[in-house]
């Protein structure tokens, strides 16, 4: 069976490593996304129902339906939700990615992935920016305001900013990034500058008002994560093709909704294997503690199941300031990720690690069998809608996840009749 | 007085840290009893012994560490004790090279280090054998240590290691030196021409100590692990080794150690003894000299004769038994004359203590059953230490012996249950303590300052009763040890203790002063 | 590689288990690594059975 197995991983491997993630411009979510509608809310992590949603995904359910105009008041808007007049389903499900609450609802534009090795797309809303937002919970008039700035305003001059400038090889830009201090999870400085950077000529060529050209470089340049919700769909468009891979214990999608952490594994297709989430042990902003956390939430681990975010954590040391740590413990986290995955990534390199590629494809075998833990890089939401972050850290998945997907897969094996001897 | 469980779901740490934790968290104000442990059956069993079982305990498994701890929670609180644990840990793991990683198997720390030989292996006794099973597959040596090995493994691993040209040194081997480097339990020794085979750990420590202060050194140490020669395991290990030593250069003399082998074992040894090109010096502690002579072997009376004889075949001298003592007579009646001298006419009890198994085993020996020694290792079963009536009655205890290690480290490792042991079996009727100091890789820092801090001890209350007590030692290491054979002898000197130059001679002048006490 | 041929080369050593035996070697500069070492899946039966199970080579 170890053959078998082998074969299988490296053909995921190989599916991981062609990857070429492309911005390829933006969209609105009902128009692009398969399977959207006005009654289908979208949101991070394995599935969950209205009545286990923690506060911030509550928050931000609730904000997205004043958003949509399908309620004029957080109570309206609570009572919609809880009316079952609304849909629930898991960005993963419809080729999409969402940080922190991950909720994408009909209206919102998205960015557009496209894969062009396989030609498979991913999709990503752009991120609203710090403070008060919907990702977080958020639902006052301000995060609704924002929301529709960025509709009327953001989206369709940087739509026509792509449509000028061309499709953006995201491959190299994370490349670039990974060398220059971030790991596109919780660090995307320098990310977001080589991206301001690419477009920024392209965006004054557009058709829009100085002003509106302004307000969108003041914006952009305003939010360092800008890039993080490009980095994710790019990890969910090159990751996605390999979760059809038969027999392979590769894991290839990691996310987590504020209650439950879900792992999918590419023999099991659209299985999640789902335990509850974490709450994090990291460094809290003043004023505020473990106490006062949410459960890790968010769709933005898929960077870690690529094998940069976290995994890639030697490179950016700057992060461990915010994490709590040294960068030799930094250095200690990414080479321990080696004993885990299979492969070190062809294209993305990590400068303090002699240039070694990323520890890439997670395998649920060494996972069990090390009983090392893929580590994630994260914020730490606070607990009650619209808050925001209180602190950042490091979490891992529970052992949990990988310990049920090993024995589904073992049994799936065995009713393959694999497993005679 | 507070009784609290803490519990570190599928944490692991090596159980010698744990225990020196637990001995460090025990000395906090307020604290009552503290045990720090992984949650095995004998750790929960032990636990309850002291009292400190709490209703948490029955959600523990192997995999989880526990502290379970009674205070005083006006004095300390529970997270204190916790801090403290964790600083403690902390300390422990940043002893040495935090740059290096710590690879989580064997097999990544095979791809880290391509060209690793050897694989030294101390970890549960339940999982051992798998991890050398695949250290021999991958074409390493292995050391093992650990013990509670299942014999069926330990036969099926030696099969394969030398079916391969392996060594598979264990279970429950504690001392080795290759290629010049102490593995484990075992002292720092000059390079030489002699090679040993040892099944016995301090044993081997002995004669590679002896050797050294003879002059001579050694080429090759390999150890077999306690049970080689049973039947079962029919002396696997001590043939590769011994086949080694003989095929190897360096090696002009070897020396083979073990308690009796089975006589089906002891037979094969002979046979290749007979035939083999250099010089074979056997101590089967006990054993039978005559079938060693008869094949061209030099039998021994002692571990010190073992390296005497070695040393003397090397400088082409007569290999004699040695079963004196270096100081000449006349000192030696002095020495004894002199301590007897100390001693009330109904202080006629001996109490030896060793932490070295088979230095204890060489004692019990020598004492022969002229003495009536009660034991944890008796020569026969009515002087089993559990037939003592009243304490009262000479006794000689292996303190490293399981029943004395449940949830203590080795009294190599560390002294505590020693000193415990002096506190409460040294008494009035105390005329001679015998003792091993034992140094070297492994050992405690000051072994032989462990020793006079208890002596002291028993001075101080021993002279309540207006007594004295007469102490001999001797002291297993060398000038190169870290702990300075020549410091340990002087410290254990200033405080009146006569110190031979081995066990044997220790032994042997423990025997002198027996038959001078009066009703012995 | 046989015994004698151990003889002849450096020691380069795996130690798995006590931390102490490590540090040993390192002070006496012999190569040493130390396992992180923890019981192989955290010692639970049934996964250690599951991956007995799908680690046979054919």
């Amino acid at each position: 069976m170890q053959n078998v197995i082998e074969k299988a991983n490296k053909e995921a491997l190989e599916i991981i490593q062609n990857g070429q993630p492309t911005l390829i411009g933006l969209g609105i979510a009902e128009e692009v996304i398969p399977g959207m509608s006005k009654d289908l809310f979208l949101h991070a992590g394995p599935p969950v129902s209205w009545e286990r949603m923690s506060g911030p995904m509550r928050g931000a359910v609730m904000a997205g339906l004043m958003y949509q105009g399908l309620a004029a008041t957080p109570e309206e808007a609570a009572e919609y939700a809880a009316s079952g007049k609304l849909r629930f389903d898991p960005c993963h499900h419809h080729d999409a990615v969402g940080p922190m609450a991950g909720v994408v609802t009909a209206r919102m534009p998205v960015w557009i992935i496209e894969n062009k090795a396989y030609g498979n797309r991913a999709y990503c809303t752009l991120n609203e920016g710090l403070g008060k937002v919907l990702r977080m919970g958020a639902y006052g008039p301000e995060v609704i305001k924002h929301l529709q700035w960025m509709e009327a305003v953001l989206y369709p001059l940087l739509k026509e900013t792509i449509e000028i400038h061309g499709p953006i090889d995201l491959k190299i830009m994370i490349a670039q990034a990974l060398q220059m201090g971030d790991e596109v999870h919780n660090r995307n400085k320098a990310g977001t500058s080589l991206l301001i950077r690419e477009i920024a000529p392209s965006i004054l060529k557009t058709s829009f008002s100085n002003e509106d050209k302004i307000a969108v470089l003041e914006f952009l340049n305003s939010n360092d994560h800008t890039f993080l919700n490009l980095s994710m769909p790019a990890a969910k468009a090159t990751l996605e093709p390999a979760g059809k891979v038969k027999h392979s214990t590769i894991v290839y999608t990691m996310a987590r909704n504020g209650t439950d952490f879900g792992i999918r594994v590419a023999a099991l297709g659209n299985r999640w294997f789902t335990a509850p989430a974490e709450i994090i042990d990291g460094l809290y902003f003043p004023g505020f503690s473990m106490e006062d956390a949410n459960p890790d939430i968010g769709d933005s681990c898929i960077t870690e199941t690529l094998g940069i975010g976290g995994f890639s954590m030697a490179t950016a040391p700057a992060i461990v300031q915010f994490v709590g740590g040294t960068p030799k413990d930094a250095v200690r986290y990414t080479t321990s990720m080696y004993e885990i995955t299979t492969e070190e990534s062809q294209a993305y390199k990590l400068p303090p690690m002699n240039f070694r590629g990323a520890p890439t494809g997670i395998d649920i075998r060494k996972v069990i069998e090390t009983q090392v833990l893929p580590v994630i890089n994260t914020g730490i939401a606070h607990k009650e809608p619209g808050v925001g972050q209180v602190g950042a850290g490091i979490v891992h998945p529970p052992m949990a996840c990988f310990e049920q997907a090993l024995e589904a897969y073992v049994n799936l094996l065995e009713d393959e009749g694999l497993l005679e001897d | 007085m507070l009784l609290q469980t803490t519990i570190k779901r599928n944490a692991y740490y090596d159980s010698v840290t744990l225990m020196l934790i637990s001995r460090d968290l025990q000395k906090l104000d307020g604290v009552d009893e503290v045990l720090v442990g992984m949650g095995t059956d004998l750790n929960l069993d032990l636990a309850r012994d002291l009292d400190l079982a709490t209703s948490d305990f029955d959600t523990l498994t192997s995999n989880d560490l526990f502290i379970a701890a009674r205070f005083d929670d006006t004095q300390i609180s529970m997270q204190a004790i916790e801090d403290a644990f964790s600083e403690l840990l902390n300390k422990s793991s940043q002893s040495d090279d935090d740059d290096d990683h710590q690879p989580p198997t064997l097999r990544s720390a095979l791809q880290q280090m391509p060209g690793a030989n050897l694989v030294v292996v101390s970890v549960p006794g339940q999982y051992a054998a798998a991890e050398v099973e695949d250290a021999l597959d991958a074409g390493l040596h292995v050391m093992l240590f650990s013990d509670n090995v299942p014999v069926e493994d330990e036969l099926h691993l030696k099969q394969k290691a030398v079916e391969k040209g392996l060594l598979m040194m264990g279970p429950d081997c504690g001392t080795a030196i290759i290629n010049g480097v102490p593995l484990c339990f075992a002292n720092a020794v000059r390079r030489g021409k002699i090679g040993v085979v040892g099944a016995s750990g301090t044993g081997t420590q002995e004669v590679t100590v002896q050797v050294h202060k003879l002059g001579e050194g050694l080429s090759q140490v390999i150890g077999t692990g306690g049970r080689d020669l049973k039947e079962q395991i029919g002396g696997l290990m001590m043939i590769q080794g011994f086949e080694a030593l003989i095929a190897n250069p360096e090696t002009e003399v070897i020396v083979l150690i073990s308690k009796p082998p089975a006589p089906s074992v002891a037979q094969k040894i002979y046979q290749i003894a007979k035939t083999s090109p250099k010089p074979v010096v056997i101590d089967f502690i006990g054993g039978d000299r005559d079938a060693i002579e008869a094949v061209g072997a030099i039998p021994c009376v002692s571990l010190e004769d073992a390296a005497q004889k070695a040393v003397a075949v090397i400088r082409r001298q007569p290999a004699v038994d040695f079963t004196g003592f270096i100081l000449p007579s006349e000192q030696i009646e002095r020495i004894v004359e002199d301590a007897l001298a100390k001693l009330k006419d109904d202080q006629n009890e001996l109490r030896a203590l060793f932490t070295g198994g088979t230095l204890a085993d060489e004692a019990m020996k020598l004492l022969g059953d002229r003495y009536q020694v009660f034991s944890n290792i008796p020569l026969s079963p009515e002087m089993a230490i559990e037939n003592l009536q009243d304490g009262r009655g000479h006794i000689c205890l292996d303190l490293g012996e399981d029943q004395f290690t449940r949830g203590r480290p080795h009294p190599m490792i560390d002294p505590q249950t020693r000193t415990d042991y002096f506190k409460s079996h040294v008494d009035e009727r105390t005329g001679v303590i015998l003792v091993d100091v034992v140094l070297g890789f492994g050992s405690y820092t000051d072994p032989a300052g462990a020793v006079a801090d208890s002596l002291r001890e028993i001075r101080q209350r021993l002279s309540a009763h207006g007594k004295d007590v007469v102490v001999v030692a001797s002291v297993c290491g060398t000038d190169l040890d870290s702990q300075d054979l020549n410091k340990s002898v002087a410290t254990l000197e200033a405080e009146g203790v006569i110190v031979m130059p081995s066990n044997a001679q220790a032994v042997r002048l423990t025997d002198m002063l027996m038959q001078g006490m009066k009703g012995a | 590689m046989s015994v004698n041929d151990l003889f002849k080369q450096d020691l380069k050593v795996i130690n798995m288990g006590l931390k102490s035996f490590h540090t040993d070697l390192k002070s006496q500069g012999v190569p040493a690594i130390h396992v992180n070492w923890k019981p192989k899946a955290g010692g639970k039966k049934k996964m250690l059975d599951l991956l007995s199970k799908i680690n046979k080579s054919n």
